[in-house]
């Protein structure tokens, strides 16, 4: 048996309390095969100790003793299973508003949203936060899941109207592709296998959807954008001149040859060799690691860019973005934070926060604006020295920031570059 | 494939890289954590790839216990000597001895959770900011918490519920004097991508591996193999048996598995029909539910 060729798709879930999302991702890593015998032994006994008997599929997934004390999902968890065409990561990421930091972490690097809506219940505050947040994070893909058809008789009036209300709210933000499917994640109902209970729904069951859908026009290959990462000088015998710059293409394809202008300098050069250890490529695009040599000996390191000279990334000091607060410590303005972006790294300050949002109702609010954990808010940041960066809307690898609290060093704000 | 998509192996192969020399970039004295074992391998190779045509900027630590197969040595051993790396061991025989820590009691006493206690003076001893693991997310659910980048209190401790949330690319790997960090490259990896891995760049892994006659200790259903450092019970049978073994720890609480896997495709092939995890042959991990994360919290890999 050799290696099947698959791809990967990284997905995040979403939904309120109680509507299902553990048991959607039980049974998916269950029909998949990801779960085996010992730990569906472990889970069924714990089910009976703690509970009503009922084989609980969250204690798969909430691995913490706290998590499974007090019956909550506190982090974001990662789960994995593959089927013979792809491979699924999955962020699952607890619902409560109080988690809007983890649905953030989960959403950054997800290429898909599979958001739960409770067929009975219809449309809750927490699906326009969850679609919200996904849009925010600029998921290319979001799926709908309306489930518990089956306790609505699996009709096709309540889905439709479901399909319209979520359309007439997914229009307002800025998501490529939308999907709904009718499913009952405990029956098993258009999860693995179409359903026969609704011959009135004609599309895929929600895995041969994650399984088809199409993710490789989800990178950035147009605008080239290298960040270098680290300079690999081995300075030995073999490789007496050998200057390598490492780093892992943000997006754009690189060639052989291709004239490129390296920031911040300016200056340019063309492009000698790219090396993924002892072999050579001559292309090279988003998301792969390489060691890139120049024509020229130019001084450049880490943080520094390269890119092509009819195509280059804004410089600047000054940077508006939509920040989300991860901290229970406010952010305070004008007090000097760390800022992370690409490989490079300086100080900041929050000159202005314009408005935040009401992540229910997608309101703004303009007449308090202390940022608090949880919060998401307009802001404009100034920094010590100038980066190079996108939007976040054009490309996810130069448009992203992290603030970093400089006394604590912990991570306190993510932010999206507008 | 389209011609601009990673496969994904490429695609985890290119986000370890990128982690390993983001570990180089952030940490002035990392320490990769080296056992012998599979996924260690694994790391090692990619740290390799990742700084070629230089040398690895950083040593390699084991954590004997003393209780190590010794194919599992001898394969160290061979390998450290062709790749011409530096390799640290961090003794708990010898700490035993010196009396810095204390042997469990009993008949089926492991040497398991002493290993944190010598690997967290041998991080201190050798003055190492960052060991760099080879551990994953789908191998235990404490484990699917994990970040990259883990930060670890002046104690060594990992306070779960209190994690730096981790975004995009972006690692934050800043830290106060005294705390340090463990990387985890392969996170993402599973027990067959590692396998595809092993499979697609030839790598070398010790014969434990592979399917082969050996005495074990049936208990409980683990197979334990026969060995000085496996006390015998009067409820074990001893037979001789046809196995392999999916995980590399210490002798005493490393079951083996039935299996006629004779090379990588028999082990994949295997792999895609079993029902039992990886670590299902752990005693270290029946010890309770949460044996992994207090093991962890207290400094374990």
């Amino acid at each position: 048996m050799s290696l099947k060729e698959k791809d990967i798709l990284r997905f995040t879930t979403a939904g309120s309390v109680d509507d299902g999302k553990s048991t959607l991702i039980g049974r998916i890593l269950y029909d998949s095969k990801a779960i085996h015998d010992d730990q569906l032994e472990t889970i069924t006994a714990d089910s009976k100790r703690t509970g009503t008997g009922e084989l609980n599929l969250a204690l798969l997934t909430d691995g913490l003793r706290a998590e499974r004390e007090q019956g909550i999902t506190i982090d974001v968890a990662y789960r994995y299973f593959e089927t013979e065409k792809r491979k699924f990561i999955i962020a699952d990421t607890p619902g409560h508003i109080e988690y809007t930091r983890n649905m953030v972490t989960g959403a950054s690097t997800a290429n898909l949203a599979v958001i739960l809506v409770d067929a009975r219940n219809g449309i809750m505050e927490q699906t326009y936060r969850h679609a919200f947040i996904a849009s925010l994070l600029r998921i290319p893909h979001i799926i709908f899941c309306i489930n518990k058809m089956d306790l609505v008789d699996f009709k096709e009036d309540v889905y439709d109207k479901l399909v319209k209300d979520l359309s007439g709210f997914s229009n307002k933000l800025n998501v490529i592709d939308v999907r709904f499917i009718p499913i009952s994640a405990l029956k098993g109902d258009n999860v693995v296998n179409r359903s026969d209970n609704m011959p009135w729904y004609r599309g895929g069951s929600l895995l041969y959807t994650l399984e088809n859908i199409h993710v490789s026009g989800d990178y950035n290959h147009i605008d080239c954008r290298f960040p270098v990462q680290y300079v690999i000088r081995p300075q030995t015998e073999d490789f007496p001149d050998y200057r390598g710059y490492a780093g892992r293409i943000a997006s754009g394809i690189f060639k052989v040859g291709d004239e490129v202008t390296l920031l911040p300098s300016g200056l340019k050069s063309s492009i000698k060799s790219i090396d993924v250890m002892e072999s050579s490529v001559h292309e090279a695009f988003a998301p792969m690691s390489v060691s890139m040599q120049l024509m020229d000996n130019l001084d450049l390191s880490r943080g520094d860019m390269i890119v092509r000279a009819n195509n280059q990334p804004v410089v600047s000091k000054n940077i508006e973005v939509m920040l989300c607060w991860l901290s229970n410590t406010p952010l305070k303005k004008g007090v000097k934070y760390t800022i992370m972006h690409t490989t490079n790294e300086c100080k900041c300050v929050v000159k202005d926060v314009l408005y935040k949002m009401d992540v229910n109702t997608l309101h703004r609010i303009e007449n308090d604006i202390d940022v608090q954990v949880n919060d998401i808010a307009r802001v404009n940041i100034s920094l010590s020295k100038p980066i190079f960066w996108d939007s976040y809307a054009k490309n996810r690898g130069t448009g992203s920031i992290i603030i970093i609290d400089p006394s604590t060093l912990n991570t306190v704000g993510a932010g999206m570059i507008i | 494939m389209n011609r601009l998509v990673l496969s994904h192996i490429e695609e985890l192969e290119s986000e370890a890289i990128f982690i390993i020399r983001e570990l180089a970039a952030q940490f002035e004295r990392p320490v990769l954590l080296f056992s012998g074992g599979k996924d260690s391998i694994v790391v090692l190779h990619l740290a390799r790839k990742a700084f070629w045509p230089s040398k690895l900027p950083f040593p390699l630590l084991h954590i004997d216990t003393g209780h190590n197969f010794a194919e599992t040595i001898t394969f160290r051993d061979n390998l450290i000597q062709k790749l011409g790396l530096d390799l640290r061991v961090g003794s708990v025989q010898e700490a035993i001895n010196r009396g810095d820590i204390l042997e469990e009691k009993g008949l089926l006493k492991s040497r398991n959770s002493l290993q944190s206690n010598v690997l967290l003076s041998s991080l201190n001893t050798g003055g190492f900011d960052a060991a760099i693991g080879g551990a994953r997310r789908d191998e235990e659910k404490a484990r699917a918490k994990e970040r990259f980048f883990s930060h670890r209190d002046d104690f060594g401790q990992w306070d779960p519920k209190n994690q730096r949330p981790e975004l995009w690319n972006l690692f934050n790997g800043k830290k106060h004097p005294g705390e340090h960090f463990r990387i985890f490259p392969i996170s993402n990896w599973t027990e067959l991508d590692v396998w595809h891995y092993i499979q697609k760049e030839k790598l070398e892994i010790p014969n434990l591996y592979f399917s082969h006659e050996r005495e074990v200790i049936d208990r409980d259903g683990i197979l334990l193999a026969k060995s000085e450092h496996n006390h015998q019970l009067e409820t074990d049978s001893l037979t001789s048996k046809q196995v392999r073994f999916r995980t590399i720890g210490d002798v005493t609480c490393t079951g083996a598995v039935h299996s006629v896997a004779k090379n990588i495709e028999e082990i994949i092939l295997e792999l895609q029909s079993t029902r039992i995890t990886e670590r299902g042959g752990r005693s270290d991990d029946r010890r309770s539910q949460a044996a992994m994360e207090d093991r962890k919290k207290e400094g374990y890999f």
